[in-house]
């Protein structure tokens, strides 16, 4: 990459702190929090969810080579919900994997926000471009 | 078989995929999607689904604690993602349209070329060196060295970028973190520090998964029977091989067996998408 060919360092390549309240410390702090209390909670409900399942459908025979798609009450996010109120252990379980699939998700929503609290709208506008990534990942898994 | 001895059977394989997975740094994947596919006969689809989802439990895990220690550089980790995520998004809907067989074989193939790379001598070094698109993107850092601050700069971000979109398309088309290769990317290519390299990867590695794990979730690739048992084993597996690493100061010898393993497990996948019992 003769392009690239680097220009000697001159300052201290750390990006500057702009902003005297919100720094990138605090958003180490912030992310870490963000990312362990995701797997925290939907890992609980993952577990809670698989105990119900097991106690009600422990002994039902399945077999797991022929099978096709999830069962149609978890097919929709509505029918998770539902199935949540309802304390359908296959839902509280589905419920904990979206939430698991959210957690980095919001990650990226969260750093976006304190790039913009910090004014570096780059990186503010790198942030909103993986999430719409995302987005269209998720539409076009929904209407293909 | 019933849903007990299914749901036991993946918790324990699932834990060792975990413990190795994070005392090799290979990640849980490269056992749990040949567990369920090649000794519980599971479609490879349901297993890729089950595998991203404690993909993602294990990487955010990890990269909470990481992000914390002030190591992770969450620029490079923001702006790499935008091509893990086009990648991952590219590889999940490509593997929707492949069929299985196709899919087993890459795997193993893939699978060789890691048990590979993970003999690689690694080496530290920091390059004062900042290319143009690097200083644009205010790429370089520091972190912190037995209690000394290290600067770094990072060259070849057009490298790294490319490399990192083929990571994706691995990702969402295998199921697997990829984590190697984005450390390869990192740490060969744009000579970021190995350390700085590895705990970004981590980082990246659960944003990666989700922008695949999304398309799988609508198509109902992930079920809730199989990812349970996946997503527990792995994750408390990975716990425990975090406490045995920090006890354990040279992990060679497992290496080598889990090289092995691995070396074994690929040409068995191989074997089994090119006769068509996949």
């Amino acid at each position: 990459m003769p392009a690239e060919a680097g220009a000697k360092i001159t300052h201290p390549p750390v990006s500057p702190e702009k902003s005297a309240g919100f720094k990138d410390k605090d958003m180490q702090a912030v992310i870490g929090w963000i990312l362990r209390t995701g797997v925290f909670v939907s890992t609980a409900f993952v577990i809670t969810g698989g105990i119900i399942f097991l106690v009600n459908h422990g002994h039902s025979q399945i077999d797991f080579a022929s099978f096709n798609k999830v069962p149609d009450f978890i097919s929709h996010i509505k029918g998770v919900i539902q199935g949540v109120i309802h304390l359908k252990g296959q839902a509280i379980i589905q419920f904990g994997i979206v939430l698991l699939i959210a957690t980095p998700v919001f990650r990226v929503l969260f750093a976006g926000i304190g790039f913009l609290i910090e004014k570096d709208y780059l990186y503010t506008f790198i942030s909103t471009l993986v999430l719409l990534i995302i987005l269209i990942s998720m539409i076009s898994g929904h209407i293909g | 078989m019933s849903v007990i001895v299914f749901t036991v059977i993946v918790l324990l394989g699932s834990y060792f995929a975990g413990l190795l997975g994070s005392l090799t740094g290979l990640g849980g994947g490269f056992i749990v999607i040949p567990l369920l596919t090649l000794v519980l006969h599971v479609n490879i689809h349901y297993a890729i689904g089950a595998s991203l989802v404690s993909v993602i439990a294990t990487s955010s895990g990890a990269a909470a604690a990481y992000v914390k220690e002030g190591i992770t550089n969450i620029r490079i980790g923001m702006f790499l993602e935008i091509a893990t995520t086009a990648g991952a998004f590219t590889g999940a809907i490509l593997a929707i349209y492949i069929p299985a067989q196709y899919i087993a074989v890459l795997f193993g193939g893939i699978l060789l070329v890691s048990a590979v790379m993970s003999f690689r001598q690694l080496a530290e070094r920091t390059v004062n060196q900042q290319s143009y698109l690097a200083r644009k993107l205010k790429l370089g850092g520091n972190y912190p060295v037995n209690h000394e601050i290290v600067e770094y700069g990072v060259t070849n971000v057009a490298g790294g970028f490319a490399t990192m979109i083929l990571a994706g398309v691995i990702s969402g088309l295998l199921g697997i973190g990829s984590g190697a290769l984005k450390v390869i990317a990192m740490d060969g290519v744009m000579r970021i520090p190995f350390k700085v390299s590895t705990t970004t990867s981590n980082f990246m590695i659960g944003v990666t998964a989700a922008a695949s794990a999304v398309v799988y979730l609508q198509r109902g690739y992930i079920h809730p029977a199989i990812a349970m048992p996946v997503v527990i084993g792995v994750l408390l597996g990975a716990l425990s091989g975090s406490k045995i690493l920090v006890r354990a100061a040279s992990s060679g010898w497992i290496r080598k067996i889990f090289a092995i393993v691995i070396t074994l497990i690929a040409i068995q996948m191989i074997y089994n998408g090119i006769t068509g019992k996949i």
